[in-house]
Order: C-alpha cells, then sequence, then structure tokens
C-alpha cells in the first residue's frame, strides 16, 4: 500500500559560505573566543519549508503549483526521501522514483547499448529487471543500429530518445516529475505521450510539479499551491487551478 | 537514542550492501570512463606503476646498498598496496562530494557512493598486482604458497578502508578542506612506513612503538608480507581486527549521527 505522509516536516539549508565551511576557522574561532564567531560566521538558515502537513493516499495523482523559490523541488526531494525532514516527519511508503534529469548516468563515450544499462542502474533496476526490458527499450528508442555507437555520436533527439525509453521503462509505485518531459520530433512525440500515459497510469501515486495548466488539469486530480515554503491551498484540481492560474 | 542512530546507519549500509550491483556498476564506470578511448585502456595504470617501481626499487635499492633480488619485490609489493589503500582514503575524501549530482537526485543509501570508490580502486588493484610476478620473475624469486594469505589480509584491509571512507567522505562533505590535510597526511605516512625502506636500514635501538602504533604498517604487511612468501605475525592481525572493530563501531555511530544532514551539506 503505497501511501506518503507528512506531519509538520520543516526543511531548512545551512548555508555556509567559505569562511564558515572551513574547519581552519572553526579551529580559529575556538582560538579567538566565541564573539567573532557571532559576527563573522554568517552562517544563515534558509527555510525551504515551513511545518507542511501531508498526506497522499494510494491512488491520488497530485499537482504541485508555486512560483520559483516556492519550495517545489524541495518539497518534491522531501517526498522521493532525498531530503530527510530538519524537524518534523516524513513516511513515505513505496518504491520511489523520480524522472528529473533523465540523463543522468549516461556516459558520452559509452555506446547506446552500455547507456541503457547504466542509465537503468541509476533508475534503480537490478540486471534481471534489466534483461526482461531491454529490447522493448531498445525496440521503443527505435535507434537500430545506432545502439551499438558511442552515445556522444548521437543526434540530440537520438540522445533523447535513448534516455526516455530507458527511463520510462521503469514502473515504480511513486513517481515523481519535475515539469513534463519533453521529447524530439513529431512521429516520436506521439509514442512518448502514450508511453508517459502508460506510465503514470500504472504508478500508485504521481506528483507532478508543473506551471502548465492543461498538464496539471489533464493529469491531476489534487493541487497543492504552494508559497513561500507553505502550503496556501490544497484541494481538488479544477478548483485550485482556477485560483492559481485566475479563471 | 544511540540505538536509533546505529540502526539508521545499519540499514544504509545494508541497502547498500542489497544493491550492491549499483556500486560495482558505477565503479567499473568509473574505470572504463577514464580510459575509453585509449588502446590499451586501464593497463596504463599497470604501465605508470611499473615504471615508478622500476625506478624507486633502483634508485633507493642502490642507496641502501641493499641485495635487488630482496629490494625490488619489497618495494613492489609496498608501493602496490600503499597506492590502493592511499588513493582509497584520498577519494574516499569526495565520495559524497563527487557524487553530489546522483544523491541530489535519486534515493539511493548513502553508502553505495563509499564502496563504489573502494570498487574502482579495487579494480585498479588488480591491474596493478600483475606486475608483482614479474618483478618476482625479473629477479629471479618465486611465489610460494604463502601468497595466499593475501586474500584474508585484503578482505581485512577492506574492511577497515571501508570505515575509515565512509567517516572521510562524511566529514569532508562538511569541510572541504579536509580533503587537503587529509592529503598531507597521507604524504608524511608514506615516508614513515617501511615502504620504500626497509625496516633493518634502521638503527637498531630504534624504538619498535613507532610501527606497533603505524596502522598503516599493519595494513601494508597484512598483503604485502605474504606476496613476499612471508605470515604476517599474529600481533598484526589482531591489530588490524582490532581497529576494524573499533573503526567500525565509531563509524556507524558518526554516520548514523550525520546522514540525514549529508544531502544538505552538498
Amino acid at each position: 500500500m503505497a501511501k506518503i505522509r507528512l506531519e509538520r516536516a520543516s526543511v531548512s539549508f545551512p548555508v555556509y559560505n567559505a569562511a564558515s565551511r572551513s574547519l581552519k576557522n572553526r579551529v580559529l574561532n575556538v582560538a579567538t573566543g566565541g564573539a567573532i564567531e557571532r559576527r563573522f560566521d554568517g552562517l544563515v538558515v534558509v527555510k525551504g519549508l515551513d511545518e507542511i502537513d501531508l498526506t497522499i493516499h494510494e491512488g491520488e495523482r497530485v499537482g504541485l503549483v508555486g512560483h520559483n523559490g516556492s519550495g517545489k523541488t524541495t518539497l518534491l526531494r522531501l517526498l522521493s526521501g532525498i531530503y530527510a525532514p530538519t524537524s518534523g516527519s516524513a513516511a513515505i511508503d513505496g518504491e520511489c522514483v523520480s524522472l528529473i534529469n533523465i540523463g543522468l548516468g549516461i556516459d558520452p563515450e559509452a555506446t547506446g547499448r552500455e547507456n541503457i544499462r547504466l542509465r537503468a542502474v541509476m533508475m534503480g533496476m537490478t540486471a534481471k529487471e534489466l534483461s526482461s526490458k531491454y529490447d522493448e527499450i531498445a525496440e521503443f528508442s527505435g535507434l537500430g543500429d545506432f545502439l551499438d555507437m558511442p552515445f556522444r555520436t548521437y543526434s540530440s533527439g537520438m540522445q533523447l530518445r535513448l534516455a526516455f525509453a530507458t527511463s520510462t521503462s521503469i514502473r515504480p509505485e511513486i513517481l515523481i516529475m519535475d515539469e513534463w518531459l519533453s521529447t524530439g520530433d513529431e512521429d516520436f512525440k506521439d509514442r512518448a505521450r502514450k508511453r508517459l500515459d502508460e506510465i503514470v497510469s500504472s504508478t500508485k501515486i504521481l506528483i507532478l510539479a508543473s506551471h502548465s495548466k492543461e498538464l496539471l488539469l489533464g493529469n491531476c486530480d489534487r493541487l497543492i499551491w504552494l508559497e513561500h515554503g507553505r502550503v496556501r491551498m490544497d484541494g481538488p484540481a479544477k478548483t485550485i487551478a482556477d485560483e492559481y492560474f485566475g479563471r | 537514542m544511540a540505538v536509533m542512530t546505529f540502526s539508521d546507519a545499519v540499514a544504509d549500509i545494508g541497502e547498500a550492501v542489497r544493491k550492491r550491483h549499483l556500486a560495482t556498476t558505477f565503479g567499473w564506470q568509473d574505470v572504463a570512463q577514464r580510459y575509453r578511448r585509449s588502446r590499451i585502456g586501464a593497463f596504463w595504470l599497470t604501465i605508470n606503476m611499473g615504471v615508478m617501481i622500476g625506478a624507486l626499487g633502483l634508485i633507493f635499492g642502490n642507496l641502501f646498498r641493499a641485495p635487488m633480488q630482496e629490494f625490488l619485490p619489497f618495494v613492489g609489493c609496498g608501493l602496490i598496496v600503499w597506492s590502493f589503500i592511499s588513493t582509497c582514503l584520498s577519494e574516499g575524501c569526495a565520495a559524497f562530494i563527487g557524487a553530489e549530482g546522483i544523491i541530489l537526485q535519486v534515493r539511493m543509501p548513502l553508502f553505495t557512493h563509499v564502496m563504489r570508490t573502494l570498487w574502482r580502486n579495487i579494480i585498479v588493484f588488480a591491474h596493478n598486482l600483475v606486475i608483482v610476478p614479474v618483478a618476482l620473475i625479473a629477479v629471479s624469486a618465486s611465489i610460494s604458497w604463502a601468497a595466499l594469505i593475501a586474500l584474508p589480509g585484503f578482505l581485512v584491509v577492506s574492511i577497515n578502508l571501508l570505515w575509515m571512507m565512509l567517516v572521510l567522505a562524511t566529514i569532508c562533505a562538511r569541510f572541504r578542506d579536509m580533503t587537503q590535510v587529509v592529503q598531507n597526511f597521507l604524504q608524511v605516512i608514506f615516508y614513515a612506513t617501511p615502504i620504500v625502506w626497509q625496516m633493518k636500514t634502521l638503527p637498531a635501538n630504534f624504538p619498535a612503538y613507532f610501527f606497533d602504533f603505524n596502522p598503516f604498517y599493519h595494513l601494508i604487511t597484512l598483503i604485502r608480507a605474504p606476496l613476499l612468501g612471508e605470515i604476517p605475525s599474529s600481533v598484526t592481525w589482531l591489530y588490524a581486527i582490532t581497529t576494524s572493530i573499533l573503526g567500525w563501531l565509531f563509524a556507524l555511530w558518526f554516520f548514523g549521527r550525520y546522514r540525514k544532514r549529508i544531502p544538505y551539506w552538498l
């Protein structure tokens, strides 16, 4: 049973400037007494998320909206278990995959085949899972003989196809996306859209951060509006979208 | 509370061990990437190491007037093992810093990145190991069965390295200058440990505790001695096993305490 539950979860980042980050200054501070530390240490703490209470049940399709810097990316990282809340609690039940940077882990010098494997491992697939999906990925990418060529020789459209085909072959319980994946040429676009719909409908919980109204209304049934690291509004997609985007 | 931090660290490490294919794939990839378009690939490492051993062996062997038949294998094995240990530790400092992109985007156990660094260096070590038989044949010495003892020795060394790397990776993520401190420290250890010089060249009244309390002396001996046909003393075994147990206890506590903070430091 996939479920996400945040209770008064806050995230605050310590911002270490070069001065407070070095051990030398730490030691010197001790030597000179604490007074300087207060003036020059400059340890600034930025509150990324402020006491978020949130429960997401299985089957929910949640969209995140908010202006730049409102905490969307931080919340996505919290929900995918990358950040642990600095106070409060976050319980994430379910295996979670984020499709944020689908090019992560790719080695341009390696061949397409090797990169499918590298990318799959990065997504958390085991060798066994990959071998059962490998042919399907290769076929979907439509790269044919190019799979044996180094990745760097690909056009940017082909590079995207490979990364997309591999990344979307996984079927996680919780899927996290920061904006929709953009996808190459017209002919690939249709198939890519179908495939994204597939993965979105098979996942138990979808969390999608986006600035596009159609996208959010098309895929989500619940919207969360973040502002200054707090939840400003949370409710049915239609209602919140009308409020946020204006009628 | 203490139990909590321990179980936190154990959970992370346990998951990393279960998903070890992550560490081995990335570690292998690191080596492959460096030598992708070179004709002989990672064996450049072997050649570099071989040249270094040849040069140091000749220079220091003549300086110390040591018989080459004994000195060359000694320096060869010593340097190979030392470069494994020192690279593990210095790259261990960057284990989390270097994996920033992954840590901030994909949820995987943090210990995976430490294992990846170790695995990469084990691969390099295996390439360098080819030199040992060559060096032995060059001075017409032979490999004895005692060399097999190097395997458990290697295991104990790796277990020791892992806790040191885990602690260093955590500290260096927070205090970036520590990387430089560790480099300097390793430099000193290199000269203070019998690697390019032999213990018997020291004056007779040289205090023995100088070596007894140098953990790196014991770690090197665990692998080097068997390769040279000797069996490490029980003191060395005991010392190395004790440091691994105490070290791991400390590392589990330390890592458990700061694990959650690491992504914020990157």
